[in-house]
């Protein structure tokens, strides 16, 4: 989890953590890149409609933005890339910049989990995860549960240490 | 998303409503309530674009969250379509409309 270190937002990653991190940050550009599939459901959530009820001026206002839009969320997803250590684990330092791009990439991998593992509003993660353990301790959906509620915790922890010298 | 559910009104098809001149019409962006956000994140959000207090950011973060959207800024329809198309880059899910 992430503190305040002077300037920066600092946290030691296990080799585990290192992983699962860089796991959800590739699949996001993954999913931005050569998977892009507007009938995504996941896509549909990170590019809504901005005229819900008026298909055509959607369309066209996706026609203008929507490489732009594309663009910032591989970049924000490689900013997790980029500062990653090494599969033994190690230490992340970022800087404000760095830790906003962290924030909104962290952001956008819960979101696509989210969709996947169909949170709704009145989800409490703890007794899905308890169900999901009860039917198999050792299904993707354990784990997938466990990585949402992980990045749950690692980005309000960066949230935190980000505005708390402000 | 449960409980905002927007009430089933087809929109009434005006003939000519495209000639109205729109430019100085006021028109809203509009924050969606979502399952996966964090309140703090939303609220932070707020502040970031928009420069907001963090009472007033606070606020907006809970109406969202209790009546399932906000209206979180006004104004001219190209600044509002910027609006909404940032806070899309932040992950919230925000959409356009006429006052």
């Amino acid at each position: 989890m992430f503190r305040r270190h002077g300037t920066h937002c600092v946290a030691t990653f296990a080799a585990d953590e290192v992983r699962v991190l860089r796991k959800v940050a590739s699949e996001v550009v993954g999913l931005l890149s050569e998977g892009f599939d507007h009938e995504d459901p996941v896509v549909e959530r990170l590019f809504p409609d901005i005229y819900p009820e008026d298909p055509h001026n959607s369309a066209e206002f996706r026609r203008y933005t929507e490489g732009d839009l594309k663009t910032s969320k591989i970049d924000q997803a490689g900013a997790i890339l980029a500062v990653l250590p090494g599969d033994g684990g190690g230490e992340v330092r970022l800087d404000g910049e760095e830790a906003e791009a962290w924030l909104r990439a962290l952001n956008d991998a819960r979101l696509a989990m989210g969709v996947r593992l169909e949170i709704k509003a009145d989800t409490d993660l703890g007794e899905e995860l308890d169900d999901a353990v009860l039917r198999d301790p050792t299904s993707s959906r354990v784990f997938q549960l466990s990585v949402y509620a992980y990045l749950g915790y690692l980005q309000e922890s960066l949230l935190n240490a980000l505005v708390e010298a402000r | 998303m449960v409980g905002m559910a927007a009430p089933q009104v087809a929109p009434v098809e005006t003939p000519g409503t495209d000639e109205v001149p729109v430019a100085d019409r006021a028109w809203v962006t509009i924050v969606w309530d979502d399952p996966v956000n964090l309140m703090s994140y939303v609220t932070w959000v707020f502040q970031k674009l928009f420069g907001y207090s963090r009472d007033k950011a606070e606020k907006l973060m809970l109406d969202v969250h209790h009546k399932g959207k906000a209206v979180v800024s006004s104004g001219a329809r190209e600044r509002m379509e910027h609006d909404a198309s940032q806070l899309h880059a932040y992950g919230l899910w925000a959409t356009v409309d006429k006052a």
